[in-house]
């Protein structure tokens, strides 16, 4: 398939010729003129979304569809060894075989697989990717800079490095020369694939093998780009990692990928942030994050959820379909999972964790948030295979506007996890008479020695707390804000610093116009 | 300062203030006595603006400003302050932050800048010491796991905090012990300048032994029925409410009297 074929967008419009391969603008961009007054109206009240730009920039669009021949493309686009592409071959045939779960307490569209793009590359100007900033369509670079995330590693956030993904391309990883000199890896998973296809065959699909659920088969068919993460024996990595998703192109789905090993005795702090353009259709963000921590090891991840929520009227935005989980392999190993949910139309997430090592220790800390007519289905998996295993899950639902938000969570204990304990708490907070709030907790526990405890409340935004504000002067939009940051508080204690003040500027925002 | 004018209010359709009139002047301390629902909390929240008081007549004006078309936040930056009978508890929103949201909202309405941390600390550091706040209160949740007695006086540091010029004392007395009402009061008077008018409002004499009224009104069935000077509420303690209640029938519910004779004194 050359570039010829690629993105017959419809919504690019016939002047444009095809082997521009231009992205299609937002229609308003591309003919002012015929803006109705609807149309001004909706973007007046949309503009509380503040990621939702587009940016022109050449990309090659593979065609829509899905087949063999799509997943052979994508494997050979990305050059790789055939092992991968027959286990990308072997889950596009499972996926085949299964069909879209219907269990979540979701309403989720009919989605069409073959009107879907499934591969996108903003990158595509050089004939193998960019290899120096000088390399990179400085529009991306824009993109990345009004984001807050420069590329360049002399602007960057000072001891973070990022792995920039658009579409399904990595763009630029920063810092990854200083990190190397430690022995750790921290590179998209395409790369990895090309230079460390070893480690990447011995973990890949190892947690999430491709026949866990529907989503997990179609991402491992399909996967683009995603971040791989390798932290060698007692490292304890002096940065935090982060990677930075930004869907652009349109009618393109991304398929994320991300591997992370952390060996014996190491540490790691890894930070995931996502946005994506207001569109009128959904688009799809089907994930699998697999983490690996080995004995003595800690993997604290963290993720600010922000994919564009769809408009009030529930039109648009991200489905976001992402099977996440660790396996905690080695003896006393640790892994915190910590999720601020903000945006996404549909969330089905369950970052879970596997604590088959002895004395492994697991959190799950989550805020998600849900207004208009967004719907979330989330929460974790906490399944104590080792003796002595610890795991705390602490869930806080927010639910405002038309939306549903479902905190759903599995505590399994096995037969052979002496002594293994979980505290579960979840909490919902309601604004409003419209939106509900649900929680879907199961338990599952075979070892007599075990406790498990789960504790869950469900109120309403107090009037007497924004009275109370409102006397000392302070706005409703403020007080909400300062309230359901405190609601939220012991989620975002656990965020690094700079992450935690985003993530409480976007709950107010989240819930701007929720009260009075 | 503050002028109400035959004031109606309701709560959820049941009419509870029937027409109240009230001038406070600057500087005047106004004492509010009455039995339980005779009205008088109704009449400081819709003061303040609480959204579940709806006013079905009369007008409140502070400063001139038409008080009943300002939002509650908008009242509370003009200058009005409220100790609140029963102060809420907000989890996990430390006093600290809670102030420095109020403090700067205030600051905004006055057109001045957001004041700096070190500066907001440093005027945390003095008011609390103004109206003697242990640290520890200050840096926990807003009144969460607070003593009846600390959430109070954490209503008096606020009220230092934002420097207001009218503030009403919601039964700022009730469930104190002696030691703590004296506190509270002292540390009222502490801030108190020569423009600082309030609405005090208890059933009893004892808090304003220690904040001195220039006038005293006492609120019957939604009407203030008497009004008189601080001998009127030695009077009460005496003799109690229902001598008042024999005394007025009082078939005028207009009681425009009544505040005229507060201005004189």
């Amino acid at each position: 398939m050359s570039d010829k074929d690629l993105n017959k967008d419809k919504l690019s419009g016939p002047a444009q010729p095809l082997s521009e391969n231009r992205n299609a603008r937002e229609e308003r961009d591309g003919n002012a003129s015929a803006e109705t007054s609807n149309d001004f109206v909706r973007r007046i009240a949309e503009q509380k979304y503040q990621f939702g730009f587009t940016t022109d920039v050449h990309t090659e669009v593979i065609d829509r569809g899905l087949n063999e021949d799509v997943v052979r493309l994508i494997s050979q686009k990305k050059g790789e060894p055939d092992w991968l592409l027959q286990f990308r071959l072997e889950a596009f045939r499972y996926w085949q075989s299964q069909e879209q779960p219907s269990w979540g307490h979701l309403r989720l569209p009919d989605i069409d697989y073959q009107d879907i793009s499934y591969y996108a590359d903003p990158t595509a100007r050089k004939a193998d990717g960019p290899k120096t900033l000088d390399d990179i369509d400085p529009e991306v670079m824009k993109t990345f800079d009004k984001l807050g995330i420069p590329l360049e590693e002399r602007l960057a956030l000072s001891g973070t490095a990022v792995d920039a993904v658009m579409d399904s391309v990595s763009v630029k990883t920063t810092f990854k020369e200083r990190l190397s000199e430690r022995g750790i890896i921290f590179c998209s998973i395409s790369e990895a694939v090309r230079e460390y296809p070893d480690l990447v065959r011995q973990y890949l699909g190892s947690v999430v093998p491709y026949r866990d659920n529907y989503f997990a088969a179609l991402n491992s068919a399909v996967f683009s780009d995603g971040s791989f993460v390798y932290i060698p024996k007692n490292t304890r990595c002096p940065m935090e990692l982060s990677t930075y998703f930004r869907i652009n192109a349109r009618n393109t789905g991304q398929f994320e990928r991300t591997l992370i090993v952390c060996d014996e005795g190491s540490y790691v702090s890894y930070l995931e942030g996502c946005t994506a353009p207001m569109r009128d259709e959904n688009q799809l963000h089907a994930a699998i994050v697999e983490i690996v921590v080995l004995d003595n090891a800690k993997v604290k991840y963290s993720t600010v959820q922000n994919w564009y929520p769809g408009d009030s009227e529930g039109r648009g935005g991200v489905l976001n379909l992402v099977t996440k989980r660790g396996h905690l392999r080695g003896r006393n190993s640790r892994l915190s999972w910590t999720q601020v949910e903000t945006g996404s139309a549909i969330t089905w997430k369950y970052p879970s964790c596997v604590l088959s090592g002895d004395g492994s220790q697991a959190e799950f800390y989550s805020v998600a948030v849900t207004n208009n007519h967004q719907q979330a289905d989330t929460g974790t998996k906490m399944i104590h295979l080792g003796r002595n295993t610890r795991s705390t899950i602490i869930s806080k639902g927010i639910s405002a506007g038309h939306s549903e938000n479902s905190y759903r969570g599995l505590v399994r204990v096995g037969r052979h996890a002496d002594g293994a304990r979980n505290y579960s708490s979840c909490d919902s907070l309601l604004f409003g008479n419209l939106c509900g709030a649900h929680t879907f907790p199961y338990m599952d526990v075979q070892n007599p020695t075990a406790t498990a405890e789960h504790e869950a409340t469900t109120s309403k935004i107090n009037e007497d707390q924004l009275l109370y504000c409102n006397q000392r002067g302070i706005s409703t939009e403020d007080a909400v804000g300062l309230i359901v940051n405190g609601y939220a508080k012991d989620v975002l204690n656990k965020l690094p610093m700079e992450f935690a003040v985003e993530a409480q500027k976007l709950l107010q925002v989240s819930l701007e116009g929720t009260v009075g | 300062m503050l002028e109400i004018h035959n004031l109606h209010a309701s709560i959820a359709g049941k009419e509870i203030l029937r027409g109240i009139d009230l001038t406070i002047r600057d500087g005047e301390i106004h004492a509010l006595m009455g039995t339980n629902g005779a009205g008088k909390s109704t009449l400081s929240n819709v003061i303040v603006g609480h959204p579940a008081y709806e006013v079905t007549e009369g007008s409140i004006t502070f400063n001139g400003q038409d008080l009943l078309q300002m939002k509650t936040e908008d009242r509370a930056t003009a200058g009005i302050f409220m100790s609140f009978q029963q102060p809420v508890e907000i989890p996990g929103v430390s006093m600290q932050q809670f102030m420095r949201a109020a403090v700067n909202a205030r600051r905004k309405a006055l057109g001045q800048d957001e004041l700096k941390a070190s500066d907001f600390l440093r005027l945390m550091r003095e008011k609390r010491k103004l109206v003697e706040i242990d640290s520890r209160l200050v840096n926990r949740s807003v009144n969460e796991g607070f003593s009846g007695g600390e959430k109070k006086r954490n209503e008096i540091f606020q009220m230092a905090m934002l420097e207001p010029t009218f503030c009403i004392l919601d039964e700022t007395d009730s469930g104190l012990d002696v030691d703590a009402l004296r506190i509270v009061a002292e540390g009222f008077n502490k801030l108190r300048t020569a423009e600082t008018s309030a609405l005090v409002i208890t059933h009893y004499q004892r808090l304003l032994d220690y904040i001195r009224p220039n006038v005293v009104h006492v609120l019957l069935d939604g009407r203030i029925v008497k009004t008189g000077g601080p001998e009127l509420a030695q009077e009460i303690e005496n003799r109690g409410f229902d001598w008042i209640k024999s005394l007025t029938p009082n078939p005028s519910p207009n009681g425009e009297g009544n505040s005229r004779s507060s201005s004189l004194i």
